[in-house]
């Protein structure tokens, strides 16, 4: 590993060395290093490019990290990793995908993830998005993720795309069953002319499913958001949908959150809010002898924390 | 020590001048609790405006230190010492108190301490630390915080606008207590803008300021017995007490 790889490793998935526990990490299109362990099994798929990972049931306080790195220009890597998760496991799963690009090609990887969640299970998965690189080449990054969530399971997403990436397109679609609770949180900065859009739509299809849906998003110069989650309650159910941008300069952003019932008894709401950061804020922070800059950055990290 | 030297301010209401602050002069010494208070809409919380640097002033100076602080930044006072705790304090969504107390004071603070500021102004500190100073604040609570971030700070002026506004009668007393330590501690020079006799008993200096002007400025002793003098004049009801 590189001086390159370890950077991009530290920024997706917080890995300063091989992680504990089980892991794989894939390098321009290519597995590059694995670990399985007595619970966590990783293996390579034969009919497509990815892997499926099989947590067995009621593994409890294990990790899997999933990074994946591009360093080359000119690379477009599609993978498909799918997750089985035992009933009553309890895991960390770290992804992510960092591109260093520094050549005038573009770089792209779609990920397309599903996770099969068992009965009681709980997940945790964070995902970070993290392009670099001075060359012309643009950084692109289309992921794509499915849920399914068997009975009282809880399944906790971060996704955070803080920097570097020109072109992303978000598509989540999630099914609860009875009990099962799903939050997800976004987090997105985009800058230059970047463009970002996310679709997601959360399916309550069981009794007393919860849904909580959180998108925090900062929009700088001539760059563009498009954001529409759409919780749909289909049984007697709860879900929250909570959009709120700030937007500078010249940049976009498009709000469309939905939510839909197809049952009485399901209770869902959802808010909206894009605005620019309020003068007061600024004032206030420059008091403690902050400059106009040095208070923004104060107050964009705070929001996208 | 702090000095206003024909200190006007003007904004604009359909084209033509709205006088706010009129032709101010004064000097607001060190090492003194100096209350102003006076009617609303009177140019209390302008002048405050004007000092921290929020406002420019349509005409005249500002010293701070026999340094002409009239054209620096925001960012500039603070530097010098100057800070000022809002009337209404804007919200952050994101930042924790212990976050905004932190950078109040320049440099990540130990628990124990922005737990000793948090309970000076009457706030059980383990709920709030964590808390960030969002909308879920009620005014009153963001209003006590507000205050601790200046305590937090060691500062030549703090200015205080209207601190009591907002406060509960349990949490007031502790407030007062508060105001009184700082009187004598951390900071050189304390201006307090109030209407609360109880805050206004701890002065050394007292300005009323209306319509703009001076009315007048003294000690506590000279000028609280012509304010509670001026109160029975103006109502009806107490000019007729003992008849």
């Amino acid at each position: 590993m590189d001086k390159i790889d370890s950077g991009l490793l530290e920024s997706v998935a917080d890995l300063h060395e091989i992680p504990a526990g089980a892991y794989n990490i894939r390098k321009n299109g290519e597995g590059f290093s694995r670990r399985s362990t007595a619970n966590i099994e990783i293996v390579a798929k034969t009919d497509k490019p990815g892997i499926d990972i099989i947590v067995a049931p009621g593994t409890k306080n294990e990790s899997v990290h999933i990074p994946v790195i591009i360093t080359e220009s000119g690379i477009d890597d599609l993978v498909y990793n799918d997750f089985y998760i035992g009933d009553d496991a309890d895991v960390l799963i770290v992804a992510g995908c960092g591109i260093h690009n520094s050549g005038d090609e573009k770089s792209q990887h779609d990920g397309i993830h599903s996770f099969h969640i068992g009965k009681n299970a709980r997940i945790k998965y964070v995902e970070k998005h993290y392009g670099e690189g001075d060359g012309k080449g643009e950084r692109i990054l289309n992921p794509v993720t499915v849920v399914e969530q068997d009975e009282n399971s809880v399944c906790e997403m971060e996704m955070v795309q803080i920097k570097g990436v020109d072109s992303t397109v978000r598509d989540t679609k999630a099914h609860l069953a009875a009990g099962a609770k799903l939050i997800v949180t976004e987090r997105l900065l985009t800058h230059g002319k970047q463009y970002a859009r996310s679709d997601m739509d959360v399916y309550l299809d069981g009794e007393d499913a919860s849904a909580q849906i959180i998108s925090r998003s900062v929009a700088k110069d001539n760059s563009k958001q498009i954001f529409h989650p759409n919780a749909i309650g289909n049984a007697r159910c709860r879900a929250h949908v909570q959009c709120d941008s700030i937007i500078m300069d010249d940049a976009t952003v498009s709000s469309i959150p939905a939510i839909t019932a197809n049952s009485a008894d399901a209770q869902i709401v959802h808010e909206a809010a894009i605005g620019r950061i309020n003068n007061d804020q600024l004032i206030k922070l420059m008091t403690f002898g902050m400059n106009e800059e040095e208070a923004e950055e104060v107050i964009i990290s705070g929001f996208l924390k | 020590m702090l000095k206003l030297e024909n200190v006007s301010f003007t904004v604009d209401v359909d084209g033509s001048d709205l006088g706010i602050i009129d032709n101010i002069t004064l000097e607001i010494p060190d090492n003194a609790f100096t209350v102003i208070t006076g009617p609303n809409g009177g140019g209390k919380s302008t002048l405050a405006r004007l000092i921290m640097g929020i406002e420019k002033p349509t005409s005249g100076k500002i010293y701070y230190n026999d340094i002409d602080i009239t054209d620096m930044s925001v960012t500039e006072r603070a530097k010098l010492g100057i800070g000022y705790a809002f009337q209404q304090p804007p919200r952050f969504k994101g930042l924790t108190v212990r976050r905004l107390l932190s950078l109040a004071a320049g440099s990540e603070l130990p628990v124990d301490e922005c737990c000793g500021y948090l309970t000076s102004v009457g706030l059980c500190s383990k709920d709030y630390l964590n808390r960030e100073m969002d909308n879920s604040l009620s005014g009153g609570e963001a209003k006590r915080i507000e205050i601790a971030t200046l305590m937090a700070r060691k500062l030549g002026v703090a200015i205080f606008d209207e601190p009591e506004a907002g406060i509960d009668l349990w949490s007031f007393s502790m407030l007062v207590e508060s105001f009184k330590a700082m009187s004598s501690g951390s900071h050189n020079s304390v201006i307090v803008i109030s209407h609360q006799e109880r805050i206004m008993q701890l002065a050394d200096v007292m300005i009323v300021i209306a319509d703009g002007k001076i009315r007048s400025i003294g000690s506590k002793d000279e000028i609280f017995p012509q304010l509670m003098g001026e109160f029975n004049e103006n109502c009806g009801f107490r000019g007729k007490e003992g008849k």
